[in-house]
């Protein structure tokens, strides 16, 4: 008799109590609609950081669940964000020059006011002309659909030729850092259309509601932000939970033995790889207009090892854990490089925060690998009591995924 | 006697500027004071011209003197000196045209002359006629520069005067070359001409190209009928060609005063806009005005009535085309000498592509010994231990940096480079065998959490670096022996900088060749490497072999530091600038194999350099596509080019 | 729900009064400065020259009565972060003005809020102009204040005629070249004599570049090298172009983004005679700027430390702020604007700068030659140009003005004698 999904998956119901909680409490204490404890700026921070755990959770599903180490899901992440970002500008654009040339005494043609809106947007690139990817960036639904597809199809036509000819393990994170690197040297050039180094930017003014405050604005990208939280989440409890779920394992676990089992492993990370790449896509398309910019520098190798650093932080293999490195590591980011951190007097020196909070952050990430492989969300287990095999001791059997001394010992 | 000595020194004061304003040279410039206070090359050339030619003993010096910006002039009075800095706020002012000391004064009461790099290359060419037949060799080839970079028509004789009692071999042979040139440019005869320029087919030298190419630049001109015979025509033009859009031949005629301009669109708006009558133009609603089909239409309307000029037709057009002949003419008008300079060009063009394909090669090379020795480290962590160090450029930095601190402590570059070498490496040795022992050994089975632990370090050290030497890059400065470029001819040259890395590079091939291959230890890292267990059996100590040959790779990658800090620059990034490439060379290679790595670096090298040469414009599309290459390339060897078989090749 | 609300208001008005009571009355000033990531490298030092700044006007009194207090932020160069920061400093910190910035992505990024918000922005980088918001001047040179005086100089004073335009591909360069393109045409230098080149941002590999530079003078003209090559890369580019002993008298280059700071990281001794051209140079020989530079060694510790020009940007749009506010009486952002149109404040330069009413300053455009001990010697100074935020050389933008007293527009289309937007491009 299989449990229902739920009662497999207690954290799933927990999580979206959680969330819900914190959603209402931060719509209540926010300026849009509440008493405004919480200023504008911080909403935004804490939309973008639900974005940031969303984009974790597809991190945590490719590497804490498949065991591929992507350290290229920034690119997915900001190819949605200059999916949705291209919209943005295109229609804010486009209202404005419609009211600048219904002032002519000559009504404008349609090729004069497309030349407009290229001269606003591309001109401070130094260009005017619209270049071939801006094609449908006039269409709300085509951009959203491209939120989906673009990623998606990046991830698809990478993830097939980089799991059919089986590269795996480190050299397919190097392949995939020089994914992402490739993407972000390609759009820093001004030739590739998405205005290079500049990016796109202005993307918090939402075309056609000029008149709608920030505060609301964020509060409305807050709650969209939660709700693709609550959905990324409840299907990646899903895609966990099942059969699936168990032979994503399996592949980590070893990929040569659930091979010889009969699956078609590449079948499944390929799937895991694009669904997560869209989850990632879909994540950035509702950061970046909470940022306000993007531009080539987000999607830079640094961004996606940042990513794996928060889910190895929180805990990989659990989907909660991911959530809570992102959160947990990006909010302390801001604070500590937000200058508020009081120094750290030392008698001889003076530990300014703002100069050392990476070296922090790095060395604590080492201890964090070292001594706490399973990150904060280690604690629940120990709250639960419940034990891990030491994984210190060698191999018992004859190759790397083998049973482990210590484990057998138990 | 008081009164006296005051008399006197009243006298000393007044007589000597007085004799200073005396000067026939004084006078000169004091003639020309509004020209040389403007100091602009376009209004100078009066001024110089009547130093040069005025026939006076101390032109030469006052020259010289304004061009190494040594020429002052006193603010209440106006007249130029020569000055010597006493102190930061005292100069001595010295006559002009006696070379004596007359009086001190304070610096805000004096004004330097800095005439700019284009009036000191005209006074340059100024000095020529002086300095040609200077008995200081120094002064002549001063003299040699100034007529290579601003000939003149005068220069042709005074040159051709000095060849003869030139002393100095070097001096000699760089005086007949230019003698050369300038016939091509000015001799009178022809046949001179036609001869030297003959003498200079297949030569490389740029200044060679620059006196040939003037002759044969073309301009493009049009006429109706036949091109007159008075002209040395290149070639006629069909218009509609590739050589000439019809729309360009076009706005030729129209330059030309042969043809009335076409109406753009925006004319088109302008003028309906200018007569809008009751909402409507001519019968067209302003409602409707939003296509052009509708917008010319409108200006058709006013054109028939009069109001706005017709525009031309297509049939008009071709028709104008058509009736007129366009093609390109020389502006050199012997075309006995344009042809000889063409074909002297066409000679020089085959061997500058060859020596052009030479020199491309050389900073391929160059390139490739960077990533390599850059790479080489990680060969041997990430190769031969399967350990990937992210915090390998890290250790590049840290190499670097140690030679900005060496350079600090020993102000001898020559000395410091010595000394910074070994002890970079000894610093990274040190720093590698550290992690390896604290982090890395903890992780020998888990390859992906190596990556990152690792990572965690780099960030550290990088934050470190900048916490401890800032953020602002330092210098390190190659010994004057390094300096300057290996120079085969104008187009292929080379900087001593990138020779010694290739050299360096070529020693730690050797280096590690011979280690692995000759030494105990070596013998060593490879048994650990293809299977450590058995290794271990056979009594060799794992442990020991993977700190030695983690130590080892991070020592070689605090050499390459040092070495890529002198060509380029010392930053807490210039670590990260190397990292990704130099995986990529790694994995391009094949892992475990040095040759792979040699193979993976001169490959991205070439190919970067290829890339760069296919789009000279943008270097940042040939790193994009060289990326997109590898990638594509890893598709198809996923291990690499130089692919371990057999047990050794492992998982 | 309301007894709710009045309790949390309760609760921050006591947390407001905890607060140490000399808080509220003091003026914010806030400094948007990366003090970490690649743009540390020149931010930090604007950072400090504001904290400097600051402590000097408290020395003689503050404005209006008051104290200055600095509130320093660290966008880290990351870009979405400077908006972010931006709108902390004006609704969490209520900052009443903001010094920052330096890259033009990162005044992009920080437009919508500051507009949004009606916050005041001065900016003290050169930059590529196109843009003129009603919240935000520009004390760094437009391009006719260093691009086009500079080109005039190569043309005129060193008879160049064959152009090689190279840039770290970024917004700056890019426009900034193709202004310089169109400009260069228009004074009859064909296309082809135009050779442009764009690198990434820290690029170190310069030898071909640099030699495909050299193989330009083959037709017999002058060759001579505009460069707005950013940071790092500069480094890398000037040891190639010694090593391959491109001397300034064959192939001068002048560059718009290498100044003193940039100069400290090399051994200028086979630069000697290029050019920079700036607004400002550390050897200018006038007591304002002995005195400057001698606060700045007292306030940093280091005699080694150099000045350069945006920290003059810096130092003159932070006056004129005092001025203005103690002209307005207040530090009402648009009060504190509308006293800064025809602010005057003396150079370190000598002369006077001038605010215009389209947000930018009136300077003097300097040129000058590197030395051997990386200072400049300034040869050739114009008198004060007024920057110009709509450049005359492109098609697009020579109908458009600025002008925020009379027209009450940065964007303004003399053609159709409308106003394209309120708003500023981003």
């Amino acid at each position: 008799m299989r449990k229902s999904f739920v009662a497999r998956n207690p954290s799933v119901l927990i999580f979206l109590a959680l969330l819900g909680v914190f959603t209402l409490a931060v719509t209540v204490l926010g300026e849009g609609l509440g008493v405004g404890l919480i200023s504008t700026s911080f909403v935004k921070t804490l939309g973008k950081t639900l974005c940031l755990c969303l984009v974790a959770i597809a991190m945590d599903l490719v590497w804490g669940y498949t065991g591929i180490l992507s350290l290229g899901h920034f690119a997915f992440f900001g190819l949605g964000g200059y999916m949705i970002g291209m919209w943005l500008m295109y229609a804010r654009t486009e209202l404005i020059v419609a009211e600048s040339l219904a002032q002519a005494e000559i009504p404008p043609t349609p090729d004069e006011i497309r030349d407009a809106i290229g001269t606003q947007i591309f001109g401070v690139v130094g260009g005017s002309d619209f270049p071939a990817v801006w094609t449908f960036a006039h269409s709300l639904p085509i951009q959203l659909a491209l939120v989906v597809l673009v990623p998606g199809l990046l991830a698809l036509v990478f993830g097939w030729l980089a799991f059919r000819s089986r590269v795996t393990g480190v050299y397919l994170s190097i392949l995939t850092q020089a994914m992402t690197l490739a993407l972000a040297l390609y759009l820093f050039q001004n030739d590739s259309g998405l205005r290079g180094n500049n990016g796109l930017s202005g993307l918090q003014n939402l075309p056609g509601a000029a008149d709608v405050p920030q505060s609301m604005v964020s509060i409305w990208f807050f709650w969209a932000s939660a709700a693709a939280l609550a959905i990324g989440y409840v299907v990646a409890a899903f895609v966990v939970s099942g059969k699936f779920g168990s032979v994503i394992r399996g592949i980590r676990d070893d990929e040569a033995r659930v091979r010889f089992l009969g699956y078609s492993v590449e079948g499944y990370k390929l799937f895991v790889f694009t669904l997560t790449a869209v989850i990632a896509g879909i994540a950035g398309a509702l950061y970046y207009p909470q940022a306000g910019i993007i531009n080539p520098a987000e999607i830079a190798p640094i961004a996606s090892i940042y990513l794996a650093v928060w889910v190895a932080i929180g805990g990989r293999g659990r989907l909660y854990g991911a959530v809570i490195g992102a959160a947990f590591v990006s909010l302390l980011s801001t604070w500590f490089t937000g200058g508020q951190v009081p120094d750290l007097p030392l008698g001889i020196y003076t530990v300014k925060w703002v100069d050392w909070w990476l070296v922090l952050l790095g060395f604590s990430f080492v201890l964090v690998t070292l001594f706490a492989p399973k990150g904060i969300g280690g604690l629940f287990d120990l709250l639960t009591g419940r034990h891990g095999p030491d994984r210190h001791g060698a191999a018992l059997g004859p190759d790397q995924g083998s049973l482990r001394e210590k484990e057998a010992e138990q | 006697m008081r009164i006296l000595l005051a008399a006197l020194s009243f006298l000393v004061l007044f007589t000597l500027p007085a004799a200073a304003q005396d000067s026939p040279i004084q006078k000169l410039l004091q003639q020309h004071r509004d020209l040389i206070e403007q100091s602009s090359r376009r209004t100078i050339a009066p001024a110089i011209d009547a130093l040069r030619d005025s026939g006076l003993p101390a032109a030469q010096v006052v020259l010289e003197k304004w061009q190494g910006k040594e020429l002052w002039q006193r603010k209440a009075d106006g007249l130029f000196f020569f000055a010597e800095r006493i102190d930061a706020q005292t100069y001595r002012l010295v006559d002009i045209a006696t070379g004596n000391e007359t009086a001190t004064a304070a610096k805000d009461e004096i004004e330097q002359l800095k005439p700019n790099s284009g009036i000191r290359g005209m006074i340059g060419a100024a000095l020529v006629q002086f300095q040609l037949t200077d008995p200081d060799p120094a002064r002549r080839a001063d003299a040699l520069n100034a007529i290579s970079r601003d000939a003149e028509p005068a220069h042709l004789a005074a040159l051709r005067a000095s060849i003869g009692a030139e002393t100095d071999p070097d001096l000699r042979a760089r005086k007949e070359r230019l003698e050369r040139l300038l016939t091509i440019s000015y001799d009178e005869d022809p046949a001179a001409r036609i001869a030297a320029i003959q003498s200079f087919a297949g030569d490389l030298g740029v200044d060679a190209r620059a006196a040939l190419n003037p002759l044969v630049a073309t301009t493009r001109a049009v006429v109706s009928g036949n091109p007159p015979a008075a002209e040395n025509l290149a070639r006629v033009l069909e218009p509609g060609s590739e050589a000439l859009p019809k729309d360009e031949a076009y706005a030729l005629l129209v330059a030309a005063d042969l043809a009335p301009p076409r109406i753009n669109r925006d004319d088109i708006r302008a003028a309906l806009a200018a007569n809008i009558q009751n909402g409507r133009v001519g019968s067209v609603p302003v409602a409707q005005l939003d296509t052009d089909a509708a917008r010319e239409r409108a200006y058709a309307e006013l054109a028939e009535a009069g109001i706005v000029p017709a525009t031309a037709t297509e049939a008009q057009v071709a028709e104008a085309l058509a009736s007129h002949t366009f093609y390109e003419r020389y502006a050199e008008t012997d075309p006995e000498i344009t042809a000889a300079a063409a074909a002297a060009l066409d000679d020089i063009a085959l061997k500058v592509g060859l020596n052009q394909a030479a020199d491309l090669t050389l900073d391929a090379l160059s390139l490739a010994s960077i990533y390599f020795l850059a790479a080489i480290g990680l060969a041997v962590t990430f190769g031969v231990m399967g350990v990937i160090n992210m915090a390998h450029g890290e250790f590049i930095m840290m190499g670097a940096y140690t030679g900005y601190v060496v350079q600090q402590l020993v102000p001898d570059y020559t000395l410091s480079i010595l000394i910074a070498l070994p002890l970079a490496f000894a610093i990274t040795f040190g720093a590698g065998v550290a992690m390896e022992r604290l982090v890395i050994r903890w992780l020998y089975n888990r390859p992906l959490e190596t990556l990152l632990a690792t990572f965690g370090i780099s960030i550290a050290l990088q934050q470190l670096a900048k916490n401890i030497f800032g953020t602002q890059a330092r210098p390190l400065t190659s010994p004057d022996w390094l300096d300057g470029a290996l120079v085969i001819n104008d187009v292929v040259s080379i900087s001593y900088i990138r020779i010694a890395i290739f050299v360096l590079a070529l020693i730690f091939l050797g280096l590690f060749l011979f280690i692995m291959r000759k030494t105990r230890l070596g013998l060593e890292v490879r048994a650990v490497t293809q299977n450590p267990r058995m290794a271990a059996s056979m009594g060799i100590n794992p442990e020991r072999i993977n700190m030695l040959a983690f130590g080892l790779g991070s020592g070689i990658a605090g050499v390459a530091g040092v070495a890529i800090g002198l060509y380029a620059k010392v930053t807490s990034e210039l670590g990260q600038d190397y990292i990704v490439q130099s995986f990529m060379t790694v994995v391009v290679g094949g892992v475990g194999n040095i040759w792979g790595t040699l193979l993976g670096a001169t490959l991205i090298g070439f190919l970067q350099k290829g890339i760069e040469w296919l789009n000279p414009s943008n270097t940042l599309a040939a790193q994009t596509y060289m990326i997109l290459f590898i990638i594509l390339f890893i598709q198809f060897r996923p291990r690499g080019i130089i692919a371990l078989r057999g047990r050794a090749a492992g998982d | 729900m309301k007894t709710l609300k009045t309790i949390l208001a309760g609760a921050v008005a006591f947390g407001a009064l905890a607060l140490p009571a000399w808080a509220q009355d003091t003026i914010k000033v806030g400094v948007l400065h990366s003090l970490s990531g690649t743009m540390a490298i020149s931010e930090t030092t604007l950072k400090d020259t504001m904290l400097m700044l600051i402590e000097e006007q408290n020395k003689k009194g503050g404005v209006l009565g008051k104290q200055l207090e600095a509130v320093v932020v660290d966008p880290a160069s990351d870009w979405p972060l400077f908006a972010e920061k931006a709108r902390e400093l004006l609704t969490v910190q209520d900052v009443d003005v903001m010094f920052g910035c330096w890259t033009s992505v990162s005044r992009k990024s920080v437009l919508p809020v500051i507009e949004e918000l009606n916050g005041l922005l001065f900016y003290p980088v050169q930059y590529e102009g196109e843009e003129s918001s009603r919240n935000v001047f520009y004390t760094g040179a437009a391009p006719n204040q260093q691009a086009i005086p500079a080109t005039d100089y190569f043309l005129e004073e060193l008879g160049v005629e064959k152009f090689a335009l190279l840039g770290t591909d970024y917004v700056y360069p890019r426009t900034t070249n193709n202004i310089l393109e169109s400009y260069l045409k228009s004074k009859g230098i064909a296309e082809e004599d135009i050779f442009v080149n764009y690198t990434p941002f820290g690029h170190s590999d310069w030898s071909k570049i640099v030699s495909d530079v050299v193989a330009l003078g083959a037709d017999g003209k002058k060759v001579g090298v505009i460069s707005t090559i950013n940071g790092d890369a500069n480094i890398g580019f000037y040891k190639e172009l010694a090593a391959q002993g491109v001397s300034a008298d064959d192939i001068p280059v002048v560059a718009f983004s290498v100044g003193e700071e940039e100069l400290s990281g090399l051994d200028t001794t086979n630069l000697v005679g290029h050019l920079a051209a700036w607004n400002y140079f550390m050897s200018a020989d006038t007591p304002e700027n002995a005195a400057f530079i001698e606060t700045w060694h007292a306030f940093i510790g280091d005699d080694a430390r150099v000045t350069n020009d945006p920290m003059e940007a810096h130092y003159i749009g932070f006056n004129m702020w005092v001025n203005a506010v103690e002209q307005a009486g207040t530090t009402d952002v648009d009060a504190v604007r509308e006293a800064m149109w025809g602010q005057e404040f003396p150079n370190l330069t000598g002369g006077t700068a001038v605010m215009g009413t389209n947000h930018h300053l009136s300077k003097p455009v300097l040129i000058g030659e590197i030395l051997e001990d990386g200072q400049f010697d300034i040869i050739s100074e114009t008198d004060p140009v007024p920057g110009d935020a709509w450049t005359d050389f492109l098609p697009e933008s020579a109908v458009l003005t600025s002008d925020w007293k009379d027209l009450e527009c940065g964007m303004y289309n003399t053609e159709t004698s409308s106003c394209v937007q309120i708003k500023s491009n981003y």
